[in-house]
């Protein structure tokens, strides 16, 4: 680390580009790129703003928060496959935050198109608005982006680098560049001359950057291969810095509470018994909440406890049930949007049966592993900051903004999240620490939430409604009709980030229903906004979490009123839409040894959900047994296109299920008082190991594009077990977390 | 409160508030930061230390009422020279986001050398408090069989 350190800490003196923060620019600017944000010290030489070499090697830059989903791991492979690095010589840092590190996948993932059925040229429009991620602080892992947007980019990225290399080697041995080539981190020349990079990297920065051409895939060394993670080693040994393992010379520790009536003022508080507690330096009055910094973080949490404080009320309904019912009362406004409306949806076609449902989701928090936290320090020099998160440049300015300084003041470390889900996009945890140290102007004040204070103020999974209407007819779906009404995700993230949120049709609210490779003659998805000061967010695959519930439950609905094989069933109507969604389903049939019949005391579900770029589908077997019902196994296909790392797809698949599964099972945010009232494990607990499945996963290669990872793996997860579980008891769960409905053995 | 404690094998004599949770007196005062806080509520292991070879929640131990001597995930092994169970973890790319996996491993070496060979139910019984939210369940089961072999080996 020690090496790494010194380079990020330089690094994070670059004199910052402007924020524009606008898409008013020409399409002439997308193109240009971003400045290099690398600025090297002596004997170091940026070769791209993705690669730094100096004496001691070379040091690449993946500008992607590792929050678990191993992409600094993939990202650097992708750097190192073109630049001929051997594995034990790859470093990784997650570099400064800068525009060169935009996210073009991200802003793909907003297009209106369904996803599954891109064609080339979408694919290349999409790619060149991508570039306007760089236009507008785009530098945030999300949307299961991160290796969509990298695949290329970093490749080409190590291949220029390389050739920049050879170049210099070729001026300096008065030889034609075609008769070199690289190996292990080093220019070879025939006669066996090997130049290191580290000797070449001053003259190859002046050499001016040409066009390269990327290694066919039958060459790749590394990608394609399951490589071993290059935070393993730290996180197995207790040795990896976490934002919260941040220490520094003299820093003090604060804890927090805001007002749980989130949003609601605050009235008045009594800080005295707190203040008379040893260890206790400062009190901060936060305006809506209250802060103690003190010696250590245990007496910051006992003296904020001691605090009495009059809270205001939220500016939202008070308890749960007035919240659904706002959100049902959305249904009388005109849609927000009809993003798909194939064939005639109005009429019930002719000899049909109807099938109607209503499905309700509940609100859900992230709970990652690891609490809110962050750690600043205010100095004449500016502000530094140490703080997991999944958007820089944002969190940048909105803390230079609360410090009254210019971003380039702030210095942002992003050291490994505990988990993030989405909850570490948001920049209130960052601000909250600076308003903090700010109050202890020349120290270094690490703020930590209570599991309590975190849960109580996440930006929650909105809870939703789906109105499901449908029809079958000789044994096939012959209507499916959705309507879902729930808070607006994308306008509360957007404003929180930049103040604003653009007018129109929201995709979010419907992603997941109305882009499935479904064949349905008449197939029309519309949605609702519900007007509501919940705060709401990002959570591990967003729209699809809830949307592939309600879209898998129905159509398994269908299945049984057609009389058909869950599984045949859709086969049927994906077969001529989307071959690799079929083909998902072909392997967990094959996989599962799906027949279509289960014995007694044994459950079997299937669900298939295509998002963010990836088709998913999954088996799930439950069991009845004497403590009550268990989730024996689950097999899992996806198709990604091409399979960066293995090992890592098939990690990220595990934990999107189990992680889909936990709130399937026990997930659920109620509110009274505006107040939500789950506030640790108790009670809004996760599968543990005796309640997680053996899992098995098979990765297929059809797919055109490279699909994402990271989150494709949570949304078939709760159907397929709902699907289970309608299988083993006949009780058709329209309403989750599932444990209000069935007896689950723990 | 003035109070002697022996953390790793290093004895240290403190001054701290005898209700001080032993997390805290980690993290804080004594700078070993592997060992996570996650609920405070002894109800998700992340905070999982051996006191005399027995997995305690150290965010629900006062530092007055340990008595005996304090094991952490840096007594375990080192980045040169991880222990088995961490080898294992490493063989198996177990760790995720990580956070979770400094008390899954303190917490699977205690039932290691109370049985040295456990079959799933068992692992599964004695790893039941400690969460992983990233869900890496299944090869942390995995990496409990191939250490239990490593170790039963040498
Ligand atoms: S922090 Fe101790 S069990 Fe969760
Ligand atoms: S690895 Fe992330 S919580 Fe376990």
């Amino acid at each position: 680390m020690g090496r790494a350190g010194t380079i990020a800490r330089r690094t994070f003196l670059f004199g910052a580009v402007a924020i524009s923060g606008g898409l008013a620019f020409g399409v002439w600017q997308v193109r240009k790129d971003a400045p290099n944000p690398l600025k090297p010290g002596p004997g170091d030489t940026a070769l791209s703003a993705f690669v730094l070499i100096d004496a001691s090697g070379v040091t690449l830059i993946a500008p992607r928060a590792e929050m678990g989903q191993g992409v600094q791991t993939t990202w650097a492979a992708l750097l190192a496959e073109e630049l001929d690095l051997d594995w034990h010589q790859v470093r990784v840092i997650h570099g400064p935050p800068a525009k060169a590190y935009y996210n073009s996948a991200l802003v793909a993932e907003g297009l209106p198109g369904k996803g599954y059925d891109t064609s080339g040229f979408q694919h290349s429009l999409a790619t060149a608005l991508g570039g306007i991620g760089k236009l507008v602080d785009l530098q945030v892992t999300g949307g299961s982006t991160s290796m969509r947007d990298g695949f290329e980019r970093m490749r080409v990225a190590g291949a220029t680098a390389r050739e920049m290399l050879k170049a210099a080697a070729a001026q300096r041995l008065a030889l034609d560049i075609t008769q070199l080539r690289c190996e292990s981190g080093a220019v070879v020349a025939r006669d066996g001359t090997r130049l290191p990079y580290a000797d070449l990297a001053a003259d190859a920065a002046g050499i001016a950057p040409q066009a390269v051409e990327l290694r066919p895939q039958s060459e790749w060394r590394l990608l394609g291969k399951t490589m071993p993670r290059l935070d393993m080693l730290a996180k197995c040994t207790g040795t990896a810095t976490f934002g919260i393992d941040i220490r520094l010379p003299g820093m003090r520790f604060a804890s927090l509470r805001m007002n749980p009536a989130q949003g609601g003022a605050m009235r008045s508080f009594d800080a005295s018994r707190a203040e008379a507690l040893p260890g206790v330096d400062t009190i901060v009055d936060l305006g809506t909440g209250v802060a103690v910094i003190a010696s250590d973080t245990w007496t910051a949490l006992k003296a904020v406890n001691a605090i009495e404080i009059d809270w205001g009320p939220a500016p939202y309904p008070a308890d749960t049930a007035a919240i659904f019912d706002a959100i049902t009362q959305a249904f009388d406004a005109p849609a927000n949007s009809t993003m798909r409306d194939d064939g005639n949806a109005d009429t019930l076609p002719d000899g049909a049966t109807p099938v109607d449902s209503v499905y309700t989701v509940p609100f859900l928090a992230h709970a990652t592993m690891e609490p809110m936290n962050a750690t600043a320090r205010i100095s004449a020099e500016g502000l530094e900051l140490w703080c997991g998160n999944q958007a820089p440049l944002f969190v940048r300015r909105h803390c230079a903004d609360t410090a009254g300084l210019d971003a380039e003041q702030v210095t942002l470390h992003t050291p490994f999240m505990g988990g993030g889900f989405g909850r570490r996009g948001e920049v209130d945890v960052a601000v909250l620490a600076t308003r903090i140290a700010m109050a202890l102007p020349g120290t270094a004040v690490q703020t930590v939430w209570s599991r309590e204070e975190d849960m109580r103020h996440d930006f929650y999974r909105p809870g939703a409604i789906a109105r499901m209407r449908g029809a079958v007819s000789d044994g096939n779906a012959v209507l499916f009709d959705a309507q879902v009404a729930a808070p607006n995700v994308t306008a509360q993230a957007l404003t929180r980030w930049s103040g604003f949120a653009p007018p129109g049709p929201d995709k979010t609210t419907v992603d997941g229903l109305f882009n499935q490779p479904y064949g349905f003659p008449n197939y029309r998805v519309r949605g609702y906004i519900a007007d509501l000061a919940v705060p709401v967010g990002f959570w591990r695959s967003v729209g699809a979490s809830q949307n592939g519930f309600f879209h898998e439950s129905f159509v398994d609905e269908l299945a049984h009123a057609a009389n058909a094989d869950p599984l045949a069933f859709r086969l049927n109507l994906v077969r001529d839409v989307h071959a690799p969604s079929a083909g998902v389903l072909d392997a967990v049939r094959d996989m599962s040894g799906w027949t279509g019949q289960t014995p007694e005391g044994v459950g079997r579900g299937v669900a298939l959900c295509h998002s963010f770029g990836t088709p998913v589908a999954q088996v799930i077997e439950v069991r009845q047994t004497g403590a009550g019902i268990r989730i024996t196994d689950a097999w899992i296909a996806c198709d990604v296109g091409t399979a960066l790392d293995p090992g890592n797809i098939e990690a990220q698949m595990t934990g999107g299920l189990i992680y889909g599964l936990s709130a399937a099972v026990r997930g659920e945010i109620t509110f009274d008082e505006g107040a939500a009232e789950q506030g640790n494990f108790p009670d809004y607990d996760a599968l543990r190991m005796t309640s997680a499945p053996r899992v098995q996963v098979r990765i297929l290669e059809t797919s055109r594009f490279l699909g994402g990872v990271g989150e494709p793996g949570t949304p078939p997860a709760a159907p397929a077990l709902a699907n289970a579980l309608f299988d083993l008891t006949g009780i058709r769960a329209r309403t989750l977390p599932l444990v209000k409905h069935f007896a689950f053995a723990t | 409160m003035a109070t002697r404690l022996t953390v790793n094998g290093t004895r240290h004599d403190l001054d701290l508030a005898g209700d001080m949770p032993l997390l805290w007196v980690l993290r804080d005062a004594l700078g070993l930061t592997g060992t996570k806080y996650g609920c405070g509520v002894a109800s998700c292991g992340a905070c999982t230390v051996q006191i005399d070879g027995q997995a305690v929640r150290s965010c629900v131990t006062p530092l007055s009422s340990v008595q005996g001597a304090v094991t952490t995930i840096e007594a375990l092994g080192t980045p040169d020279s991880p222990g088995a169970l961490q080898q294992a973890w490493i063989d198996h790319q177990v760790a995720q986001c990580g956070y979770c996996q400094s008390g899954q491993i303190v917490q699977a070496a205690a039932l290691l050398a109370e049985m040295p060979d456990p079959t799933d139910d068992q692992i599964d019984a004695a790893m039941a408090g400690n969460l992983c939210q990233c869900g890496t369940y299944p090869r942390i089961r995995a990496a409990i069989h191939a250490a239990a072999l490593a170790l039963g080996r040498s």
